[in-house]
Order: C-alpha cells, then structure tokens, then sequence
C-alpha cells in the first residue's frame, strides 16, 4: 500500500500532462502539425535511434574487452571508462563545438596549413549530437554489460567452445544473449536522458520534440499546449520501457550458484592488443581528456582574467548537499518500489512503479512546472491556514524552500536509482526470500537482514549515480530551487547563455571533478557488486 | 556494510532534509531593507547594481531564471510572492509580464523624464533601462559596407551561403521579426524571411558565436546584438567584423531593450519604484553602458567609447511592446517559412 501510494505521489506530475490532454490546444497541435511535426518526430526518433546503437556498440564491445580481454592498460581503462558519464551533455557539447566548429583551432589550423578550402563536417547536425551523446551515455550499458559479464561463468563459455564453437559464435549465442538484461537497462536509461535533452540539441540547433517544448513554451508562451507535446515524449518513453521489457522475455536472470573459479581473461598480442586499446584510450581521450583539458585550459584563463567568483564556494557547497539530499531521498523510494515489486508482483504494483519512473524521460522544465503547479497549491492554502492561526503571513513553506525540488529530483531520477537497484536486487536468489518468509520474517525485516546487506553495494552505486544526475540537472533546478540557493550547474546556465563560455568553465570543471569521486565509487561498487556470492561465504540459509 | 550503519545513513539524511527546510523557511521573509529581484539578465556583475546599494543602503537579492520560468513562479506564487522588481531582456517579455499581470503600473515624473516614450510601456507597467540595437555584421575584408542596405536585402541571391543566422527559436530574432510584422505586415515580413531561408543560411545558436564566424570567415554577414562586438572588441581590437545600420532611409536599426518593472503584489513599491528610478539617471546609466555595452536607455548619456566609435544611427521608434504583440505571430511565420 506505502508503495503504491508513493508511486502515485511520484506520478503525480507525469499524469497532469496526461490530464493536459483532456483540453487540446488544436490550434497549436494543427500549426505544427502542418509546419514541423513530422520532421520533430523523425529527428527525435533518429536521436534515439542513434545513440541507442551509439551506446550498445560502444558500450559493450568496451566492456567485453576489459572483462574477457588482456591488454596493455587495461587495469586502468576499466574503471577510468566510466569518467565521461560525470560531464554534463550540454557541457561536452559547449567545448566540442568551440574546439571543432569553423572558426575553432583545429579547423583554423587545417585552413592554415592546407588553405582556405579545408574544413572538417559541421558538427551542428543531428550526427553531431547523436556523438555527444553517445560519447556521455555510454558509460550506461558499459557499467551494466561489464557488471553482468563479469559474472558469467566460464563454464558455459567453455563447454561451447568444447562443443566446436568458435569464439565469435560464442560471443552472439551465449555471452549476449545471457548479458541481454543488463544492455537493455543501459541502453533504455540512455536513450531516456536524450529524450528529455534541451541544451545540447540547443546548442547545436537540432530540432527535437523537446526543443519544440521549449519553443512552444518561451515563444508562444503558451504553457499548456507545451505539457501536450511533452506527451508524446511520455509515449516514446512507455515505447522504450515495453521493449526493454520484451527484450527480458520469460527468462530470470538469477545467478543462485557460486562460480567455481575466476574467468580467465584472453591475452591479446600484437595487433589485436594495439586496437584495444586504442580503442579504450581514444574513447577516453575524446569523451574525457580533450573535453576536461579544454575546460581547464579555459578555467585558467578566465580565473587569469577575472579571478574566482565570491559565488564559487557557495554554489560548490550548495551543490554538493541538494545533491547528497536528493540522492538519499530518490534512493530510499527507488528501494521501497523495487522491494514491492519483488514481493507483491502483481499488474498494479508493476504498472504503477513503471509510471513513477517515467519522469526520467521528461525535459527537467516540464517535470518542474508539473511539480510546481499541485505544490503551490498546496502551498497557498498552508499560507492561508497558517496566517489565519497565527495572524502572521508565512513565507511559502514548500516552493520556497527545498521540497519543491527535491520532489521534482525524485520524479525525474527515480529510474536511474530503480535500474541499478532492481539489477542488484534480481542477483539474489528467491530462495533467500522465500526461506526467511518460512523462518517467519516478514517484508521489512527480510529486507533489513538479508537484501540490505547483499545488495548494499548496489544500493551505494544506485546513490552515486542520482548524485551525479542531480549535480548535473538543470530546468528543474532553476525554476524550483529555493532562494540563495545557485548550483554550479544554475552558474554554468547563467554564463553560456551570455555566450560567456570561457568564464563557464571554471564551474563547469568544479562540476565534473565533484562527479568524478561518485562516478568511481559507484563503478567500483557496481563492478564489486558482480561477485558478491563468489567471494565471500554464502550467507547462512 | 553492517545494518546500524544504514539507518545512521537514513536519520543523517532525513536530518539534512530538515535542517535544510527550516533554513530555508527561516530565510524566506525578506527584511524591510531589501529588494528582490526576479532576473533574467545574467551576467556575473552588475555595477549599476552596486551603485544603488551603496548609495541607499538596501540590499538586493537577485534571482536568477529564464523568463518563462520566472512567469511560472510568479503565477504560482500569487500575491505570496518574495519578488519586488522583474529584469529582463526583451520587451516581448516585458509585455508578456504586463499582459499576465505580474506588472504594477508606476507613476513616476522621473522615470517619464528619463527614458524615451517608444521604450516604456504606455501604461508605465516597465521601462527601458538599456538598449541593444540587432543590426547587421560584416567580415571586414570580404564585404564592402556599400553591399549592404536593409534587413530584407539580406535576401539578395548575393548572400547564398555568406549568411549566419541565430535560431528563430531564440526570442531576439522573434522580436525582429515581430517588430516586422507591426511594421510591414505579416504577408511582406513573411517574404523577407523566404529570402533569407533560400540562401541557406547557417544556423548558429549564439550572437557570440556568429560574430566568430563571421570573424574565421564560415560566413560574410549576420544578425547580431552589437553588445556581444563591443565585448568581442574589448578582449580581441583586430577582430575584422564592423555593424552596419540598415534601413537607414527606412524605419531605421531594429532596437529591443532591457527592461524592468515593478511586481504587482511587491511589500516594497516605494523602494522598487526608488530602484528602477534610480537605474534611469544619468549616473547610472553611465555605469551600465559601461559594463554592458549596451546603449543608454536615457538619451542625455552618451554611450561607451568603443560604440561611440561606430557612428550614430537612426533607430526604429515604433514602440517596443510590438516584440510582444507579435511574438506569437512571429514563431508561427518562422515555422511557416522553413525558418528553423
């Protein structure tokens, strides 16, 4: 019942633009509809598309690599691959368009030594967008993929191999096929964030439905036909959800056993060594050295010119705590919903967990008016109470304060905590479950005593990654938080939208270097969290 | 990790959340010495700003959001709203505040004194405080200023694949286009932009950036703010792009502004109204110019060196509300002219 009643407070916002729809605005929806909607769809669909094949590629072959291979540096390329998911899209985007764009360095330095002619694609196109992305995303299905295969047994590797089959063959009828769970998660929770993407697409002027969103919003400031059209971002998203779900199948993917011996890793020489990593370090080195050294170098220049900001400090500590909240609060509800699904698996309590974790695929600004709307309410009508016992008029106590957003916080980022959540959760076997319901114990204890401590580094992993989502989310922040309260990613906003983007670049690194710490963290855990039963005695049954 | 430490986890938390709600409620009623203000304008410093405080010792507390966003909040927040003064940039937002409501009509001889009729608003729900002038950019060394004449002429077949444009999604270029509409009508507006779209012009999102475009050589022309070539100038006097005024035996340069007015349920008009006035004086004035490179709002004060520089010109004194008016009407055309 607790469950179902969150999820239904979490759903709250995602159903008002449901609700919008009882009211269409035709006028609006007929004027797109004959100007740009079909060509938005096509874009928007092709985005996802685009980095859902983007991030599976790269993701898993990266991940395969550092599980099943051995190859210079791949001790370090295994967890420092995950960096790139603590760099904000928008930001990614920002240098790459400076670093590569006509009048950037590399292409002045190419009309400077081979003439006026040399020019690289521009990248202000929706390929554009689709690499930034994907070289951000990735880190999604690669942490997953390597967790998942990482405790595959060699066994079933080997005896098809004994049977005559070759490794390829292998690797497409047993490695994939038993990783496939694991892909889909990433892959769906990737394809999620592009949906609800507005900077980069911005940035790089790509019409997608969100970028009609905000169009509609800011310029036609006509609020309730844009909730309309963030309903077919919701369609896209229950789409994406229903596939992942038919990509599982009937199958469970519970590991009840032990694996016998660690994988032994094949050695790669020569060539096959040299692409390795190659490939490794040039994923890294695109997707995090050259973005994260521009910052810096612009960071430089900037603290050159103008010296450290008064709001540095602030913003940076201020960041931290909303995040380190945030993640707290999403995570204990993410758990609450994924421990109602594993014991009640009913319709209902399925159907309602997987429309609380829709948010994640809405534009932060239309989850926060969506938040705002019922709350200040609320908020109106607790004034109006108040001053009537008191005789006192109070501030507002909810959109004034930090409810507000830590609410649209958890509308929007309790998939990402649910996905790693759900994935630590399916690793214990039912039998545990099923042992201390007969032993007597009920939900809550089962949980404290037994899945808390199995699953507790997933749990951890599930904090980070909400930590780092929170650090770097936007349109919500900006509309709801509270007075005095500037995030780094609110200075960030403020300057790029000056077009200020040297002086964005100190917050903008302070940023990613904050992420990095939770980033590793959770990739450590989530990696630990591969071989929990094999490592360690089996818990007493 | 051992269950105790859990919950320690869990009580922390709920005790940061706590702790953070009451600070937060504590905060929320703004002492009598102390303006809010609810802005759109972001740059990091605002002398003019500073000058106020010094001068009158009330404080300023400013909150920083996008315009539709801060609507938003000042919908929700009704007449329990903290916030005094809204900043903004365009007057298409300054009109759209005044038609919702969120705007208190201001009776004020020095603020009528100071600032031109055409950049107030009629009702004196905002006022001008600066203006920013959208006129056309050129590649010193590839373009003659002789080539260039009006805004529409940029349709001219001369400029296929020489044209930067910034999105039509950005309100600037929707207010252009509005203040065309109020101007010419929409069918005439309309075939201006078809001239523009069929010579492909590359889109780029930034005033800034076109600039360096236009700079590397990417394009020839474009439509900019001339605040983002004063700024470029300051740091980089060799930069090879020069504002040409068009339409000069036209309606003149299209200008918008940035603006301010006094929110309607404000606790504290009479400092609101001291603030905006304040910010209309010639010392003021002067201050902003400097730091914005905008243009002075008031007329007796003459603008920053660097833009004196670029010559006087005849700006377009149909009101600035018209970006309001016809902001809508102006998205639409774009949509309907493949102006993306």
């Amino acid at each position: 019942m607790t469950a179902l009643a969150t999820a239904g407070i979490v759903s709250l916002p995602i159903l008002t633009i449901v609700w919008s729809l009882t009211q269409p605005a035709w006028a609006v929806w007929a004027h797109l509809w004959q100007t740009q909607l079909p060509e938005l769809l096509l874009n928007t669909l092709g985005l996802v598309g685009g980095v859902a094949l983007g991030v599976l590629v790269l993701g898993t072959t990266l991940a395969w690599l550092v599980v099943t291979c051995e190859f210079p540096g791949r001790r370090v390329f295994e967890w420092a691959l995950v960096l790139p998911l603590a760099l904000p899209a928008y930001v990614i985007g920002f240098v790459f368009l400076g670093v590569f764009e006509y009048s950037g360095p590399v292409q002045t330095a190419l009309r400077g030594g081979l003439g006026p002619g040399a020019r690289l694609p521009d990248l202000r196109a929706g390929w554009g967008v689709v690499l930034m992305m994907t070289l951000v995303y990735y880190p999604y299905v690669y942490t997953l993929a390597r967790a998942a295969l990482a405790e595959q047994a060699p066994e079933f590797l080997e005896s098809a191999r004994a049977l005559g089959r070759s490794r390829t063959a292998v690797l497409f009828a047993v490695t994939l096929p038993l990783v496939r769970p694991a892909l889909a998660a990433g892959t769906v929770l990737a394809c999620m964030e592009s949906l609800a993407d507005f900077g980069t697409v911005a940035t790089f002027s790509v019409r997608t439905l969100t970028e009609a969103i905000y169009r509609v919003w800011h310029g036609m400031f006509d609020r309730a036909a844009a909730t309309q059209l963030a309903s077919i971002l919701l369609a896209v998203a229950g789409g994406l959800l229903v596939l992942e779900r038919l990509s599982r199948g009937r199958a469970r993917f519970t590991h009840a056993r032990r694996l016998a011996r660690p994988p032994v890793r094949l050695r790669l020489h020569g060539l096959r060594a040299l692409g390795a990593t190659l490939l490794c370090a040039g994923t890294l080195g695109l997707a995090f050295a050259l973005p994260v050294g521009q910052l810096v170098l612009w960071a430089i220049q900037s603290a050159g010119r103008g010296g450290v900001p008064d709001e540095f400090g602030q913003a940076l500590s201020q960041t931290l705590a909303l995040a380190g909240t945030a993640a707290v609060v999403v995570v204990a509800v993410a758990i609450l919903l994924a421990y109602a699904r594993r014991l009640q698996p009913t319709r209902l309590v399925a159907a309602a967990t997987r429309v609380a974790g829709l948010g994640y695929a809405l534009p932060g600004a239309v989850v926060a008016v969506g938040v705002l709307l019922p709350l200040a309410w609320l908020d109106r009508a607790l004034a109006t109470g108040l001053e009537l016992l008191t005789g006192v008029p109070p501030g507002l106590l909810l959109t004034g304060s930090v409810t507000g957003v830590l609410f649209a916080y958890l509308v929007r980022f309790l998939a990402v905590g649910g996905q790693s959540i759900e994935a630590s959760l399916a690793r214990i076997p039912r039998g545990l479950d099923e042992a201390a319901r007969s032993l007597g114990a009920r939900g809550g204890r089962t949980l404290r005593a037994i899945h808390l401590p199995l699953a507790h580094r997933g749990l951890l992993a599930a904090v980070m990654l909400v930590f780092v989502d929170v650090m770097k989310e936007l349109p919500a922040t900006l509309l709801l938080r509270p007075f005095g309260v500037e995030t780094l990613a609110v200075l960030i906003w403020r300057r790029t939208a000056e077009s200020l983007w040297v002086e964005a670049a100190l917050p903008a690194l302070a940023l990613v270097l904050a992420g990095l710490g939770p980033v590793a963290v959770a990739m450590r855990l989530a990696g630990a969290d591969a071989r929990p039963l094999d490592s360690r005695p089996e818990p007493p049954t | 990790m051992p269950r105790r430490s859990w919950i320690g986890i869990a009580r922390s938390g709920l005790a940061l959340v706590v702790a953070l709600m009451a600070a937060a409620v504590v905060a929320t009623p703004p002492a009598a010495a102390e303006l809010v203000l609810y802005s759109s304008r972001h740059y990091p410093k605002e002398p003019a700003f500073e000058a106020f405080t010094k001068k009158t010792g009330i404080t300023l507390k400013v909150f920083h959001a996008s315009d539709a966003e801060l609507f938003e909040r000042l919908k929700a927040e009704g007449d329990r709203t903290p916030a005094d003064v809204l900043i903004t940039v365009d007057a298409g937002n300054l009109w759209n505040a005044a038609r919702a409501g969120y705007l208190a009509p201001v009776d004020s001889a020095e603020l009528a004194r100071n600032i031109p009729a055409h950049l107030r608003d009629p009702q004196g729900r905002w006022f001008a405080l600066a203006v920013r002038a959208r006129t056309i950019m050129y590649n010193t060394t590839r373009v003659k200023p002789e080539e260039l004449s009006t805004y529409a002429a940029l349709g001219d077949s001369k400029w296929k694949g020489r044209l930067c444009l910034r999105s039509s999604a950005h309100i600037y270029n929707q207010s252009l286009l509005a203040t065309m509409i109020k101007r010419y009508g929409e069918p005439r507006t309309e075939a201006i932009v078809h001239g523009w779209v069929a010579n492909q012009p590359i889109i780029i999102n930034g005033d800034a950036k076109i600039l360096e475009a236009i700079a590397a050589g990417q394009c020839d022309v474009g439509v900019t703010n001339t605040y983002y070539l004063g700024r470029a100038l300051a740091k980089d006097p060799s930069l090879p792009v020069r504002p040409f005024w068009p339409d000069q035996a036209g309606p003149g340069v299209h200008v918008n502004v940035s603006g301010a007015g006094v929110i309607i349920h404000s606790k504290h008009r009479a400092e609101a109204v001291k603030f905006l006035e304040f910010l209309s004086t010639p010392e003021a004035q002067a201050v902003w110019a400097e730091a914005s490179f905008e243009y002075p709002a008031n007329p007796q004060v003459a603008p920053e060196p660097l833009l004196a520089k670029w010559g006087t010109f005849k700006m377009d004194d149909i009101n600035v509300a018209a970006a309001g008016e016809f902001q809508a009407a102006a998205t639409k055309l774009a949509d309907r002219a493949g102006y993306r």
